[in-house]
């Protein structure tokens, strides 16, 4: 090995520090970026929209008029919506979370079903409403009803759940599992005192913004039928639904531009529900972190 | 720390008997009346069905938009009562609707006239004839018709830009078949768009543009397009509800329809409904930018509901072009 003269020792410590400098200042204007067309799009949609919203707007039926026309029905629609999809997947997605990761054990079966569960994430959302169509509407004999609607968003949100969940799961030390095993604890009893409650806040924000991407979504609804004009309260499950995101495309469809400033009203009303969603991830994730 | 997951079960299961508990005494015992189809016709439907909720308390009468065709579809299975469409049935959705053993009534309720427009900058173009259009619009003019020079000698020579309204709308097959004289045959190389306020922004900001869409969305946006005239051998006629509505607006002027299943018409509610959207259709059209029919029109069509006169007057052959809709219903 041939010893390094002094004169080869050459660090370019200028040219290393000014990369370091331009890599810096790339990930800013990256980020700068992604951030400035959210606030054009927003503040654009804002100040177009704004002045629609009041109480009238959103509590009222839709209408030829525009002055009278608003959201209720949708608003009451998606809500239900959202709330049945919870009900449904939340148990679905975090059961099979934990049967994957407590219970299966490895196999080729299991790799199968985590490569499938994953390319499931990626399947195109109008092919769930086809499959909803299908098997809930025409099949099970559910109708356009709120229920086939939930039972199809379940099943498009069921795999971001689950790979949420999984990955909270996976959070927890497995000395906290060995330390239960070791006190005695069955298997039911770990997963249920030791590791769920050490996952609860992952698996809650996973879930909350799954709900949250149900609640922007068009075309799977559409597909499997759920209306546009509805001048009727839901009273249950197997009623008729329409949801936001489907009333700011019937307005953005129609001629009269009045319409359109509605159209942008209710897209702020969709962010803000949005926007409730994605905090009540956050204050979820706070409360269980601070007991845990 | 289990009583969080303790917690978190058992708001679900709260919540769970809620929604079953309240599933139970729903839906079933109210009388909906289901509405599908054209999403050209909706507007339309959803005014009749704004006003007949407003006069008959507790009267469910729901709207979907899926289209002419998706429409059908869902009527010729007995999905629903009644369906919008903006163009006959077809063949083929005759004989789906005979395998299901679904008769239907055929009730025109509407007109819509097809605007041609151009960009208000355009000073060159005025009125073009049904010849000129087809030149414009016939599938040998793909890549082959790119200069309005091409359209009529003493037009400039500056580029050709077409936009209209996507494949699968019924106002797509009614223009093409009006002015190509083949349903669905035109050039490929416009720009479609499903949504008309696309393709008002498209026209209204390019200086070369032309093309067609339902006469509502140019009188919405008026100041930002040129409105024109059509001329089918007998002068140049601007559309307007009056033209539209006396016929003379041809052959851009399509009627609009509502089909009622005949099963559904044994229902007291829907004859109700049928009744008042045919006798209020030619107040409530204008309100959403169409044209109403002539009072003969709506007569012969309220006569043509009472008697259950089944089948379509097109006998699935597609729109009739200059044939005038009171002959069809009087045969």
């Amino acid at each position: 090995m041939r010893a390094l003269r002094a004169d080869q020792w050459n660090p370019r410590m200028g040219r290393r520090r000014r990369y370091g400098a331009i890599f810096r200042y790339a990930t800013i204007v990256s980020t700068a970026l992604g951030l400035l067309v959210l606030v054009v799009l927003i503040t654009d949609v804002v100040r177009r929209g704004a002045g629609e919203i009041d109480l009238h707007f959103l509590t009222s039926f839709p209408s030829r008029f525009p002055v009278k026309a608003g959201l209720r029905t949708a608003l009451l629609g998606t809500f239900w919506m959202i709330a049945m999809t919870a009900l449904i997947s939340f148990p679905i997605g975090v059961g099979s979370a934990i049967y994957l990761e407590e219970y299966a054990p490895e196999s080729r079966l299991k790799r199968f079903i985590q490569i499938n569960i994953a390319n499931l994430a990626g399947v195109p959302s109008v092919v769930y409403g086809l499959l909803g169509l299908g098997l809930f509407v025409r099949n099970l004999a559910l109708g356009r009803s709120i229920l086939a609607g939930s039972l199809t968003m379940s099943l498009l949100i069921l795999p971001i759940i689950i790979v949420a969940s999984r990955e909270a799961l996976r959070a927890v030390p497995v000395s906290l599992r060995e330390g239960a095993l070791a006190l005695g604890a069955s298997r039911w009893q770990m997963v249920r005192r030791t590791v769920l409650p050490a996952a609860l806040p992952g698996v809650l924000t996973g879930t909350i913004l799954a709900l949250a991407r149900a609640i922007g979504e068009t075309a799977p609804l559409i597909t499997i039928g759920a209306l546009t004009y509805i001048a009727f309260d839901p009273n249950g499950p197997m009623d008729l639904f329409t949801v936001l995101p489907i009333q700011i495309f019937n307005w953005v469809s129609l001629p009269q531009k009045e319409f359109a400033s509605l159209a942008a009203g209710g897209i702020v009303v969709l962010l803000v529900v949005l926007l409730l969603a994605n905090l009540a991830a956050v204050v979820l994730r706070n409360r269980f972190e601070r007991r845990g | 720390m289990p009583g969080s997951v303790r917690r978190v079960v058992r708001w679900g299961l709260v919540s769970l008997f809620v929604v079953v508990g309240t599933a139970c005494g729903s839906a079933a015992d109210v009388q909906t009346i289901f509405i599908d189809g054209s999403s050209t016709v909706g507007p339309i439907t959803q005014a009749v069905a704004e006003e007949f909720q407003g006069s008959f308390r507790g009267a469910r009468v729901p709207v979907g938009v899926s289209g002419s065709g998706g429409g059908f579809h869902k009527f010729c299975t007995g999905e629903t009562d009644i369906t919008n469409a903006s163009r006959p049935i077809r063949k083929i959705e005759i004989e789906l609707c005979a395998e299901n053993g679904i008769g239907f009534v055929e009730l025109p309720i509407a007109f819509d006239g097809l605007a041609v427009v151009t960009n208000p900058d355009n000073d060159f173009v005025a009125c073009l004839t049904v010849e000129e259009l087809q030149r414009i619009w016939e599938p040998a003019a793909e890549r082959a018709v790119t200069s309005w020079a091409q359209v009529r000698p003493g037009f400039p020579d500056e580029e050709l830009l077409l936009y209209g309204p996507g494949v699968d709308s019924g106002t797509y097959d009614y223009f093409t078949t009006a002015i190509v004289g083949e349903e669905g045959a035109s050039r490929g190389d416009f720009t479609p768009s499903e949504d008309d306020n696309v393709l008002v922004q498209g026209i209204a900001g390019d200086r070369n543009a032309i093309g067609f869409f339902g006469l509502a969305y140019f009188t919405a946006n008026s100041e930002a397009l040129k409105l024109l005239g059509v001329n089918s051998g007998d002068g140049c006629v601007t559309p307007s509800p009056e033209t539209v509505n006396s016929g003379v607006y041809q052959p851009l002027s399509r009627p609009l329809f509502i089909y009622v299943s005949l099963l559904s018409t044994e229902r007291e509610d829907i004859q109700t409904f049928i009744r008042f959207y045919l006798e209020n259709a030619g107040l409530l059209v204008s309100d959403v930018g169409y044209v109403a029919l002539t009072d003969e029109l709506y007569v012969l069509a309220i006569e043509r509901f009472e008697n259950r006169v089944t089948g379509s007057v097109y006998a699935g052959e597609g729109a009739m072009i200059g044939v005038a809709l009171e002959d069809l219903l009087r045969e």
